[in-house]
């Protein structure tokens, strides 16, 4: 039986360091190839070695797909390509393909120029690792080679974010990367038709989370901010540049205009200005409000806020930053960070809190199983979460749809037997003759038995008649006929002993063609009866059965019939 | 299989096809050539045109007009043995397949639409239509057969009730249509958005090609391998202009406004809203300063002059590389985004407002519509059309300049005709076939003799082997297929 092998590198159980091994079809595909936040060492990128102990690994691999521009999605990238080997192709969207070398540069040089450390991915190796990318569209269906082909759907997860299809004849998988059910400010939520794949590869970061509503959050956000801003005191929003910082953008940015409010908001300058100009170029890719009113006004045109100047900590009076990146271990959050605390131990008029709230746009356990009834799939994968979470939403995903569902670990394999179908070109003849033989439409939905030749030659699949068959392999019909002999005690002659076997099937069989030949000979359909008697004992008859292969039921049946005898 | 043919012109198609139990429309064109008989709608009283002899016929320079609002030519309603019966939704028109289509097609509609109503009229003529009447009147009214599909425009409701049944696609997206016949749109090339078809079932492949080009301008480039062997090729939208080169005509196009503008003269370019304009622009982006153009201002004026620019810059998945490589920096993927930055390219709904004020002589004006019959050109002509220092200079194929002119003269304006119409021509459309191998061919009958004007050009037609099929208006067409052979799945047990 075929069979469908999902292996994750990273992300097993676990999250960060996004990289999941699939082999359908034959093909073999690694979807993502992130890094892991919260390691330095060896552990931070994925183990290749798992792949192949040495060299390179493009001919173990057909291609490589990126579902977004977060590290721990693409961070391995360079490193997979340029320092480890691989020279296929490499998808991902426009967006991603726009945004993740600036990431990936960002990421290289707090770890070479911040940190020192060696060996580690240079600004031409990102740049080389990037000719390698296919950008490619939603809904595009690419074709990566003849039998392997892949297609993107939205996932609504931070800008260009997509979910792949993975397809390799009648056999199919999903992998969702990370995705958002519910619209936010910005972006659309995720959709995908209902493909039934074998497996549905979810990510499953809030897997027992029903987050309670946005617009709570967003209350609670703005409270505290205003808050903070009215006591004079400075808010300090630590970010990834990209993503949820603009959705944030944009909630202050309509805020402070609602509230006519005064207090200046800065942005970490350089990388996240960019990122803004690359929210406006790919706009199409934000949700459909943000679409539609573009043309009067550009909801990434800020009014309010202003890019920051590290002089500007100093100011007095209240200010709102965003700093980048998001986690407070370097960068810009940390200086600013470090500054403000201790002007609050030195009993300035600043007051820091520190609050922590959640804003990442991942899918809730309501929005999971929201996509599992929208793919329909066969088979359930988690990754991307905690096991113990996991555990969880294993059980309610297996209680409400009854299909299983698996969470492998890292560098464990999980095994999904598939039963595909198999294609075959049936000739118009055969498939009308079949149709007419059926009588009414057959219902189209279920699988019926039919009689045919099937050829197999040049890789395809023929099912035609047999007549056309044997003309076309220019081979002549071969009949088989099977003959037996039945004895039977009939005191009558041998032509009487015919016309009583001739009577008795007229009366038996009576829906059948049943003959009586002049020469002596009873033919029923193409089944020939004789009658000859033995030379020693003339009560003796010998009847002789004939048919061919295709009559075979028919000849038993009648053989069976005969050796009970005739009727006196 | 059968086509039926709904409209004979060759750049403005519409085929219905029929195929394994499906009904399909190929684009569904509108003609709006018919303005032409019509006199201009001004958007200020025009002392001129109202002192014209007549009453809903009028004569200006020896034609006659018909006054009131334009009306257009619509396709055959039903043709043969059709039932009316398509599903809206298996119109695969070319204006409205992809979601960039879908965008652009509704600004021109939106426009279009915009002008009409601008300026409504108080009569509507109707009785010239007549047949009795029609016979008896002069020149080309007469000669019109089809004035009983003349439509009047749309209202802007009926374009987005319309527009609201659209389902959006992309390129090389596979559609599946009842799980008899898969559709796929491909990349052509010509503008953006615009797209050639490929309707295929597991053995039946059908291409539909209509207006593609081979040309570097700002589209994704035309995708070709896809469209091999199909069984059944149907092929229009070619060139209006095979004579003219796109090139040359650009060139031409910058002489002849460099030379107005520094002769004092001011230059008007009737143009549609989108496509062409933003080849025009960028490539006067690149010789303006190189022909001391810098100080002379741009306008650009139409209902959707602002939409029109914005969205062409949003749209990079469907540029060609060049641009899209832009948006990786992050650049706005046209040049005019640098022109507006710097005041060099004003752009305005109309004449009224604000425009007033900034307008400044001598300036060069892309406005619409092409036709000259409505929208904010009228008024330019009215203009301009009294001095020689000014110059018009038209870009878009798809009218004749002179009978666009014909109710403006006496003219004492300069006349340029440089046509850009960057669609396959023949010598490429051959050479397309031979690496695309079609086994058939079918095109409007127009391309399978030399043009009229031309008999002896038989370099201006389709030579095939075997010889293509051609349609005319109200054809029905059986297409040479034989089915042969149908896709089952086998369960493996």
């Amino acid at each position: 039986m075929p069979d469908i092998k999902v292996t994750p590198l990273g992300a097993g159980q676990d999250v960060g360091r996004s990289c999941i091994l699939v082999s359908i079809g034959g093909k073999n595909i690694m979807l993502d190839c992130g890094m892991h936040m919260g390691f330095n060492d060896d552990r931070r990128f994925p183990d290749f070695t798992y792949i192949t102990q040495n060299g390179r690994l493009t001919e173990f691999l057909d291609c490589v797909i990126i579902s977004h521009f977060h590290l721990d999605h693409c961070g391995a990238l360079p490193y997979m390509s340029e320092m480890v080997g691989y020279d296929g192709p490499i998808y991902m969207t426009h967006p991603t393909k726009a945004i993740c070398p600036i990431l990936l540069e960002d990421f290289r040089k707090i770890t070479v120029d911040k940190k020192g450390e060696t060996n580690f991915f240079t600004s031409q190796m990102i740049k080389d690792c990037m000719k390698k990318v296919v950008p490619v569209n939603l809904h595009q269906t690419i074709q990566v080679d003849d039998e392997l082909e892949i297609k993107a759907y939205y996932a609504g997860h931070v800008l260009g974010a997509a979910m792949f299809q993975i397809k390799v004849g009648s056999e199919s998988v999903v992998y969702t990367g990370d995705y958002n059910m519910t619209p936010d400010r910005h972006l659309g939520a995720a959709w995908i038709d209902k493909c039934r794949p074998d497996i549905l590869i979810s990510e499953s970061t809030y897997a027992t989370t029903i987050r309670d509503s946005k617009r709570c959050r967003e209350r609670d956000f703005l409270k505290k901010v205003h808050e903070t801003v009215e006591r004079g005191g400075k808010v300090l929003i630590p970010v990834f540049a990209l993503g949820r910082a603009q959705e944030l953008c944009i909630l202050l940015e309509t805020f402070w205009e609602r509230m006519n409010l005064k207090a200046p908001i800065y942005f970490s300058t350089g990388l996240t200005e960019k990122a803004n100009h690359y929210y406006k170029l790919f706009i199409t890719w934000t949700n459909q409000k943000i679409r539609k009113t573009f043309v009067q006004r550009n909801m990434f045109e800020f009014k309010h806020i202003k890019p920051f100047d590290r002089t500007y900590a100093d100011n007095p009076g209240p200010m709102v930053v965003f700093a980048t990146p998001g986690m407070l271990h370097a960068g810009q959050s940390l200086q600013i960070f470090k500054k403000w605390a201790g002007n609050e131990k030195n009993m300035l008029e600043v007051k820091l809190q520190v609050e922590y709230m959640s804003f990442s746009a991942h899918a809730d356990a309501k929005g999971i199983m929201q996509l599992i009834r929208m793919a329909e799939p066969r088979n359930m994968l988690l990754v991307h979460g905690e096991a113990k979470k996991m555990e969880f939403l294993k059980d309610k995903i297996e209680q409400e749809f009854s299909i299983s569902c698996y969470m492998p670990a890292n560098g464990e394999t999980t095994t999904v037997v598939t039963n595909p179908s198999v294609p075959v070109d049936i000739s118009l003849g055969l498939l009308k003759r079949e149709l007419e033989l059926g009588g009414p439409l057959p219902d189209a939905k279920r699988p019926r038995t039919m009689h045919g030749t099937l050829i197999m030659k040049d890789n395809s699949l023929r099912l035609v008649s047999p007549e056309q068959a044997l003309k076309e392999l220019g081979l002549s019909e071969h009949q088989l006929r099977f003959t037996c002999r039945l004895q039977l005690h009939d005191p009558h002659s041998d032509a009487d002993t015919l016309a009583r076997i001739y009577t008795h099937l007229r009366s038996v069989m009576k829906s059948y063609s049943i003959q009586h030949v002049p020469d002596g000979t009873v033919i029923v359909e193409s089944i020939v009866i004789k009658v000859t008697s033995s030379s020693e004992e003339p009560n003796l008859k010998v009847v002789l059965l004939s048919w061919s292969y295709q009559d075979e039921d028919l000849g038993s049946f009648l053989s069976a019939l005969l050796k009970k005898g005739l009727p006196l | 299989m059968k086509l039926y043919c709904l409209s004979g012109h060759p750049t403005l198609p519409c085929n219905v096809l029929k195929f394994k139990s499906t009904t399909i429309m190929l684009d569904c064109a509108l003609d709006t050539t018919a303005a032409l008989y019509f006199l201009p709608l001004p958007l200020v009283h025009s002392p001129r045109l109202s002192k014209l002899p007549g009453w809903e016929l009028k004569e200006c320079s020896g034609r006659v007009f018909v006054d009131s609002q334009p009306e257009f030519s619509l396709p055959e309603r039903a043709a043969g043995s059709l039932q009316h019966r398509c599903d809206p939704h298996l119109k695969l028109s070319l204006h409205d397949g992809t979601p960039l289509h879908h965008r652009t097609y509704r600004l021109l509609m939106e426009e279009l639409v915009t002008f009409m109503e601008r300026v409504p009229k108080a009569h509507a003529a109707s009785s010239w239509k007549n047949k009795e009447i029609q016979r008896l009147l002069p020149g080309p009214l007469k000669e019109v057969v089809d004035v009983c599909n003349w439509k009047k425009c749309y209202t802007l409701q009926e374009v987005n009730s319309a527009l609201s049944k659209v389902q959006l696609v992309g390129y090389s997206q596979k559609v599946e249509l009842f799980g008899a016949v898969q559709v796929t749109p491909l990349s052509s090339g010509y503008s953006l958005g615009s797209s050639n078809w490929i309707i295929q079932s597991h053995h039946e492949k059908i291409s539909y090609i209509s207006g593609s080009s081979l040309l570097t301008t700002h589209p994704q480039p035309m995708e070709q391998s896809s469209l091999k062997n199909s069984d059944v090729l149907i092929l229009t939208g070619l060139t209006q202009i095979p004579t003219a080169n796109p090139d040359g005509m650009l060139g031409e196009f910058c002489s002849n406004l460099a030379m107005t503008v520094r002769a004092g003269g001011n230059v008007l370019v009737p143009c549609y809203s989108s496509g062409v304009v933003y080849d025009l622009l960028e490539c006067l982006y690149q010789f303006m300063d190189s022909a001391n153009l810098g100080t002379t201002p741009f306008y650009f004026i139409s209902p959707v002059a602002n939409s029109s620019l914005e969205f062409s810059q949003i749209f990079a998945e469907w540029l060609c590389q060049n641009k899209q490589s832009k948006v990786y920096l992050p650049e706005p993927p046209f040049p005019h985004a640098e022109l507006i930055q710097t005041n060099k390219l004003k752009h305005y709904p109309s004449i009224h407002g604000d425009f007033s004020s900034d307008f400044r002589q001598p300036c060069v004006v892309f406005t619409g519509h092409p036709s000259l019959r409505f929208g904010d050109v009228v008024h330019f002509m009215e203009l301009w059309g009294k001095s020689s220092l000014n110059t018009i200079i038209f870009t878009e194929p798809d009218f004749s300049y002179l009978d666009a002119l014909a109710p403006y003269q006496p003219l004492a304006m300069k006349c340029v005709y440089c046509p850009i119409d960057t669609r396959l021509n023949f010598h490429q459309v051959s050479k397309l076939l031979k690496d695309i191998q079609p086994l058939n061919v079918v095109c409007p009958e127009p391309y399978t003799q030399p043009p009229l004007a031309q008999p002896h050009r038989s370099d201006l037609m389709l030579e095939l082997q075997p010889p293509p099929v051609s349609y005319r208006r109200c054809s029905v067409i059986p297409l040479p297929f034989r089915r042969r052979y149908e896709r089952v799945q086998l369960l493996p047990e």
